[in-house]
């Protein structure tokens, strides 16, 4: 409680607690993302792995971006296919 | 037994190479065999802080190549027979150091040295990830400011998975040093207090040093600050965070400002 009151009088002379809580909420986010090593990187090589077995493509074109939301995140992968894939399929498979 | 110091912070400008110089004089000081080196590829100045700018003949990446031995690119400090240099290269190729060369090198240092005390580059690139590679212990540097103490932050999360001890699944021992501290404005509130800073960071603090002019006149004249003037403030914090460096236990003191007398303002005079 006293220090609820210490830190209400201190806000009102600095701005150093508003340092420190924009801070907090940052780092927290920031480490979150961090303590996932690459998790773009392993499902991007994972999701190549399994289209190329079926279809040539070429590695450069298979795009893999996350979207991170409050409630709900998106993963969108987009793979660009050259025309003619269709007879390299009979190839491969 | 050996140790590699990495000095590093992420962010620039906020005291690594000053804190590099004056930590390893403060060891060499303490009659600890101490080399300092310089990783700044392109960007070297620890050569300049110490005063040795105009003695460099063979650098790091010259010993990394092949080039030169390594004894021929150590410089001897001046003052302290104890405290030795090894300048980087002013190439602009900052390619031209590569992990296995780092290696081997620091593999040779471990075997001439006490400390090996590598002060890194800016930013979280090849140079600084280079820097750190090899460490047994971080010190990483920040000051009492937002950008700084998250730079810092993200520094610490490679220290803890980047570095050869981490994969090998070691604890690499980190230090926090805050640098160009200001109690009064910490105090009213105006900045990051140490507690604060502690919180976010969660690693030990090394020593708080504190904001003075005394960093600027050591670097004009090429001197590490513990050398220029021992009993000034910032060079009395060095002196203690170096002593817990090699394992002892002292007190922290928080920096007070010493304010000049009125007395003495009026006289024109500086206080001591």
């Amino acid at each position: 409680m006293s220090m609820k009151l210490l830190n209400l009088l201190r806000r009102r002379t600095g701005s150093a607690p508003v340092a420190r809580e924009r801070l907090q909420i940052l780092l927290a986010h920031e480490r979150g993302l961090r303590s996932q090593p690459d998790l773009l990187g392993i499902l991007r090589e994972e999701i190549l792995a399994v289209v190329s077995r079926h279809v040539v493509l070429d590695p450069e074109k298979v795009i893999v971006r996350m979207d991170r939301g409050d409630a709900v995140s998106t993963l969108e992968v987009d793979i660009e296919i050259p025309n003619g894939f269709e007879k390299r399929l009979k190839v491969a498979s | 037994m050996a140790k590699v110091l990495v000095v590093t912070s992420g962010k620039g400008g906020v005291g690594k190479t000053t804190s590099t110089a004056a930590l390893g004089a403060a060891l060499a000081q303490r009659g600890e065999k101490v080399v300092v080196v310089d990783f700044d590829v392109g960007l070297r100045n620890l050569d300049l802080i110490m005063g040795a700018e105009r003695r460099v003949v063979f650098d790091l990446i010259n010993v990394a190549q092949g080039v030169a031995k390594l004894s021929q690119a150590l410089i001897r400090d001046k003052r302290l027979e104890s405290l030795w240099l090894l300048p980087a290269s002013q190439t602009r190729d900052k390619d031209a150091l590569t992990d296995e060369g780092v290696r081997d090198i620091i593999a040779d240092l471990r075997t001439k040295f006490d400390w090996i005390i590598c002060d890194s580059p800016a930013g979280i690139e090849r140079g600084a990830t280079l820097a750190m590679r090899y460490a047994d212990e971080a010190v990483v540097v920040t000051n009492p400011e937002v950008s700084s103490v998250r730079d810092a932050d993200r520094i610490i999360g490679m220290l803890d998975s980047k570095t050869v001890k981490a994969e090998k699944g070691e604890q690499l021992k980190k230090h926090v040093l805050i640098t160009r501290y200001d109690t009064s404005r910490a105090a009213r509130g105006e900045m990051l207090n140490i507690d604060d800073i502690l919180e976010i960071l969660a690693v030990p603090l090394l020593g708080i040093i504190p904001e003075s002019q005394d960093v600027l006149k050591a670097s004009n004249v090429g001197s590490p600050v513990t050398l220029n003037n021992a009993s000034s403030m910032p060079a009395r914090a060095y002196i203690d965070a170096a002593r817990r460096l090699s394992g002892e236990t002292v007190d922290m003191v928080v920096p007070t400002e010493q304010r000049r007398g009125f007395m003495n303002r009026l006289l024109g005079r500086r206080a001591a």
